[in-house]
């Protein structure tokens, strides 16, 4: 599934998410990951993931650049720094945002992935 | 032979740039075509070593060298140093102060991420007089 399909499998579910930046929707996911320490998002977020996290940094985005993580989903309606959208349009880094609880959004995200 | 050499400076206090020269580096690699894979493991072995040196060690710079056997990374610091490199290596040692732990760093996985994503790691340190981490990816 692509991150198009996913984000209108939400809307449909009457849980919407807000499109902070669209990069690349077409690209498609691998599976759902959730951590919010950077450095082991590093060295476990398997590539192409959806990667759910509250942390709406600078570093997240630069992790998901170098990590080759698809989609960022910040949860919980965190709050995500202007510098980190600006940068997330200067490296074409998809993030969405929904006011869903970390675990919550991710098991959607697993259910939706795997039908 | 080598392919090809790139040097980039990691500035010490800028947050907002930390990060810069990996990006550089991975796109680099992806001009030039070499697999998603050793990309994908230059990448994370760079930025956790890039982001050492600003966090620990208020900046530093990065090498990279590829020839045909290997991408081998030096990234090099004038900084405080590391007391003791072997717990330094340990899953979950961090010395990480509150001020970054916030923004989701500290979790002491960073150089043991290094040594998971490359073939070989090498870490020279001195207290007081710098660090300089030297890591290979070997092409096969
Ligand atoms: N360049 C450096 N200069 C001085 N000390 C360093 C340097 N790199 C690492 N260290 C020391 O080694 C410890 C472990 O580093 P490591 O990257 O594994 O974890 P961290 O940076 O603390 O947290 P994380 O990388 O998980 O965000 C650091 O906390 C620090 O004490
Ligand atoms: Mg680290």
């Amino acid at each position: 599934m692509n991150i198009k399909e996913l984000i209108e499998k939400f809307a449909s579910g009457g849980s919407p998410v807000e499109i902070i930046n669209e990069a690349d929707f077409s690209r498609e996911l691998s599976c759902v990951y959730c951590c919010d320490l950077l450095s082991v998002v590093m060295g476990k977020a398997p590539a192409d993931c959806a990667w759910v996290t509250v942390m709406g940094n600078l570093n997240s985005v630069a992790v998901s650049v170098l990590a080759d993580i698809s989609l960022i989903v910040i949860a919980e309606n965190s709050p995500i720094d202007q510098n980190a959208i600006d940068k997330a349009r200067e490296k074409e880094v998809n993030i969405i945002k929904t006011k869903l609880p970390i675990f919550d959004m991710a098991t959607k995200i697993d259910f939706w992935l795997k039908k | 032979m080598n392919i090809l050499e790139l040097k980039y400076t990691i500035p010490g206090d800028d947050f907002t740039r930390a990060g810069e020269a990996s990006s550089a580096i991975k796109r680099k690699l992806k001009q030039m075509g070499f697999p998603p894979d050793l990309i994908r493991n230059v990448s994370i072995a760079t930025y956790e070593g890039e982001i050492n040196s600003v966090i620990h060690a208020n900046g530093g710079s990065v090498s990279v060298s590829i020839d045909d056997e290997a991408v081998t990374i030096v990234i090099e610091d004038t900084g405080k140093g590391i007391p003791d490199i072997e717990k330094a290596m340990q899953e979950g040692f961090s010395t990480a102060p509150d001020s970054v732990r916030s923004l989701g760093f500290g979790a002491g996985m960073g150089l043991p991420n290094m040594k998971k994503y490359t073939d070989e790691i090498h870490v020279e340190s001195q207290v007081g007089k710098g660090t300089k981490v030297t890591m290979k990816c070997r092409m096969t």
